[in-house]
């Protein structure tokens, strides 16, 4: 809440477009059940690369409600963004007419944007790479679209939700989708907005990002057993699995939530980032800044450690991660660390980049909604250096009123989120 | 509510100049630095001209272990953090551990050395894209290594709204100094001309194709036809007025006195332009009456029909010839996301030394447009400056300084 003006923000819907799950409730299913969508990539021939393997979206934008002629103006990525937008508007019953377009903002994150898009029209462009053809005809008209991804915001904002409030992208790399809902959390908080649509997307399965990854051996090989690839905390992680998807919000104040009668998920109740200023791809063993980030948004949410019920890691499934995030969980929630379930979905959809901050807020929403965590699949053989709880494959019912989520990114992004549920105040007074 | 948020450093790399006193003494003297491209062969292109910081030489201010892994943009970044904390007399190794924060806006992030990878990926091969291409052309690149050039270790962001995020990332740093947050490092530096980002500019048909450097960019005149692109930028030094205080800042440059945004309905709508509200919303914001604006830095498109929307715009809240109005820009082309960095810091110079810079190459603004636009250096008593930037597809910033108390 903001100390001056009283406000602050809740969500009241959800749209998901995740790897082996499009909508929300098979999203949920998936998450529950443990389920693993990673599998050997699709999206084009993976053999010259030390990963081939990623966590894909079967995706049928027609499907879904887009018109060929969207479809050929959008990246993969802005048509998740406008497909999970339109799902969480529904699922918020706002009603648009009712709304003043002018107190309506965007906030979408991405850390590659239309990455995709750009490298198949430099192909076309280049023919293949093999000379460059100056004919910039050659390319698609709405090329410039793709090469600076705010149009993914902007067409969010000129679909169903008709935003003429503030828009932007956020693009802070892997912390994009906690980055996007924090400030559009702010933006609501502060006085700008009463209603925003913010979330995140990304679609990068494509070769120059598989290839830039490969590159640093930050993503798996283990490319004969995709399933079982995406190992968070296990001691035999090989690191991350490349993913993609999206995960839009509504956000509301919360007396403009109420007025209209709306069925509330969460409230955000606190946020923070901080940077590490240490490397853009490297972490500091200890944690230090993610912690710090943590602990500023518990203060935010006006709470103390020992009200987390559950933690929604970063888990990438990198060696230094895992450990960089268990030292910032032990230094900033202290013995409480211990007690309380460590999860993280990556395990289940893989590393979306810029998108999985966002599909880890709907988890955290969704864990409130049925009071159930999800597990850590592929969880077999603990890392002796990760001695924390992280629900090994299996999902655990427990009450779930307040939720911590974190991310980690290159360029040194450090981000923490508090969420608390409809019951969390009735908890804490009783 | 509003703790006063002031300005006490800048670092600028224009195609006008290296450092704002070079930039101030040759925009006040309407040199224009557009001219042919040189960072690649341009020749075939139906665009040619554009605005380069053509005497900037990375050695001589970058350790050669950063230079493999940055991309030109970047490396002007870099030095333009140097410069803005050196002007604001400032050392960051002094600071609390999370003292100081980075937003920068970007639009197409390092984009030069990213189509460098995807030739060597296409043309060569996997093993053959750098280990350095995961981060240097991603579009928080220059957040990140600035914050590691200075261990920054606040609140660090990136956004991209194309044009419009030159302001976009001074309200985003005064969002984190109203939570408290001493300072902020902000502001844009980019654009890299390549020919990959060449053929993505001219997909828009926006860019001159104008051959002569003296006709290609002229906004608001009659024979206006497109813009010329640039490189360039400028990162400033925010800071509460407390913590100015406190450390014994000696200078201010002026008070970031109000920000607005807003977006435009789709095109077709009917809908009108949210240009204006945009500059209501940042009056209000100041508590200022469009009557106590002294100068207007315009977006400044350089189409007709995104010329007029201004225009309109600035009559509909000052009345016609109401206010004068500049565009520097016109000297630098535009610089993406830096552009309207650069015209803050060019305002803030201008309420300085009570001069509004001129706009150059416009012989016959257009009589409907009832603009008073500066044509040469016109002296004022000047306490506010409104500067606007709009983004491609709809984004509407506006942002109002005014001179230090």
């Amino acid at each position: 809440m903001n100390a001056v003006t009283n406000r602050c923000a809740v969500i009241t819907g959800i749209g998901i477009v995740a790897p082996g799950a499009i909508g929300v409730k098979p999203f949920w299913e998936l998450l529950v059940a443990g389920r693993t969508a990673t599998r050997a990539i699709t999206a084009f021939d993976p053999e010259p690369y030390r990963s081939r393997i990623a966590a894909e979206c079967d995706f049928d934008a027609s499907a879904e409600g887009l018109t060929p002629r969207q479809i050929r103006r959008m990246d993969r990525a802005t048509q998740f963004a406008v497909v999970a937008a339109r799902e969480g508007i529904e699922d918020s019953g706002i009603d648009r007419e009712a709304l003043d377009g002018s107190r309506i903002g965007v906030v979408i994150g991405s850390a590659v944007g239309c990455t995709t898009s750009l490298e198949n029209e430099y192909a076309v462009v280049s023919d293949g790479g093999r000379r460059w053809l100056v004919d910039h005809t050659s390319a698609v008209p709405h090329l410039f679209d793709y090469f600076v991804p705010s149009s993914i915001a902007a067409e969010v904002a000129h679909d169903r939700i008709a935003a003429e409030g503030p828009v932007s992208l956020v693009s802070t790399g892997c912390t994009s989708g906690l980055d996007a809902v924090g400030r559009a959390a702010d933006l609501i908080a502060e006085g700008t907005a009463d209603v925003m649509v913010a979330g995140a997307t990304e679609a990068p399965i494509s070769p120059i990002t598989v290839a830039c990854f490969d590159a640093i051996k930050a993503t798996s090989p283990d490319n004969d057993r995709p399933a079982e690839a995406s190992r968070p905390f296990d001691r035999t992680r090989r690191g991350f699995v490349l993913g993609e998807g999206s995960a839009v919000f509504v956000l509301e104040e919360r007396e403009h939530a109420r007025r209209r009668g709306a069925e509330v998920y969460a409230e955000i109740t606190g946020f923070a980032s901080r940077c590490n200023a240490f490397h853009m791809t490297g972490l500091r063993p200890d944690g230090r800044e993610m912690a710090e980030a943590i602990r500023v948004a518990l203060a935010t949410a006006r709470t103390e450690p020992s009200t987390i019920d559950y933690v929604n890691a970063h888990g990438s499934g990198t060696k230094q991660n895992d450990r960089h995030e268990t030292a910032a969980f032990k230094a900033s929630l202290g013995e409480h660390a211990y007690r309380t379930p460590v999860s993280s979905i990556k395990s289940m959809i893989g590393h979306s980049l810029g998108a999985i901050g966002s599909l880890e807020i709907a988890a955290c929403a969704l864990a409130i909604r049925h009071d159930v965590v999800p597990p850590t699949a592929n969880l077999r053989e603990p890392d002796p250096e990760c001695d924390l709880d992280y629900v090994p494959l299996e999902a655990r019912s427990l009450p779930v009123d307040n939720v911590l989520t974190v991310g980690s990114g290159f360029g040194g992004f450090q981000s923490a989120m508090v969420l608390s549920g409809p019951d969390a105040r009735g908890r804490a007074a009783a | 509510m509003n703790a006063d948020t002031v300005i006490t450093g800048m670092g600028l790399l224009a195609p006008t100049g290296l450092g704002h006193d070079e930039h101030w003494k040759n925009v006040l003297s309407g040199a224009s630095a557009i001219g042919p491209v040189t960072r690649f062969d341009a020749e075939r292109y139906p665009s040619r001209l554009a605005g380069e910081v053509t005497d900037f030489v990375p050695e001589e201010h970058l350790p050669s272990r950063l230079l493999p892994q940055t991309d030109h943009m970047t490396r002007m970044a870099l030095v333009a953090s140097d410069w803005a904390f050196a002007d604001a007399e400032f050392d960051p190794a002094l600071l609390p551990e999370y003292g100081v924060g980075v937003v920068t806006a970007a639009s197409a992030g390092g984009f030069e050395f990213g189509h460098r990878e995807l030739q060597n990926l296409w043309g060569r091969g996997p093993e053959y894209v750098s280990a350095y291409q995961s981060f240097a052309w991603f579009y928080a690149v220059n957040t990140g290594q600035v914050s590691i050039r200075h261990g920054l270790r606040g609140p660090a962001g990136a956004l991209v709204t194309e044009q419009a995020g030159g302001l976009d990332a001074l309200g985003e740093a005064r969002r984190q100094l109203r939570r408290g947050q001493p300072m902020v490092l902000t502001g844009a530096v980019d654009g890299s001309p390549c020919p990959w980002g060449w053929v993505a500019q001219l997909s828009t048909a926006r860019m001159s194709r104008e051959s002569d450097p003296a006709l290609a960019y002229r906004p608001f005149d009659a024979e206006a036809a497109g813009y010329v692109p640039g490189e360039g930028g400028a990162l400033l030094v925010l800071e509460s007025e407390e913590a100015a205080r406190a450390r014994g800042a000696r200078r201010r440059y002026g008070r970031m006195a109000g920000y607005a945004a807003t977006f435009d309905p789709p095109p077709g709508s009917g809908r009108p332009a949210n240009l204006a509200r945009a500059v209501r919303a940042a009056l209000d914001d100041a508590e200022l009456r469009p009557e106590e604006i002294d100068v207007v830095f315009a977006d400044a498109s350089g189409t007709p029909e995104e010329d007029a929307v201004e225009a309109d715009a600035l009559r509909s809240l000052f009345g016609p010839h109401g206010v004068p109005v500049t565009a520097p820009k016109t000297m630098t082309g535009r610089l993406s996301a830096g552009g309207p960095a650069v015209d803050v810091a060019t305002a803030l110079l201008a309420l300085r030394e009570g001069v509004i810079p001129p706009t150059v190459h416009v012989s016959r603004p257009l009589p409907d447009h009832t603009l008073d636009l500066v044509t040469t250096p016109r002296r004022a008593r000047l306490a506010t400056a409104l500067i606007l930037a709009r983004g491609h597809g709809g984004f509407n910033s506006a942002l109002v300084v005014t001179g230090p108390r």
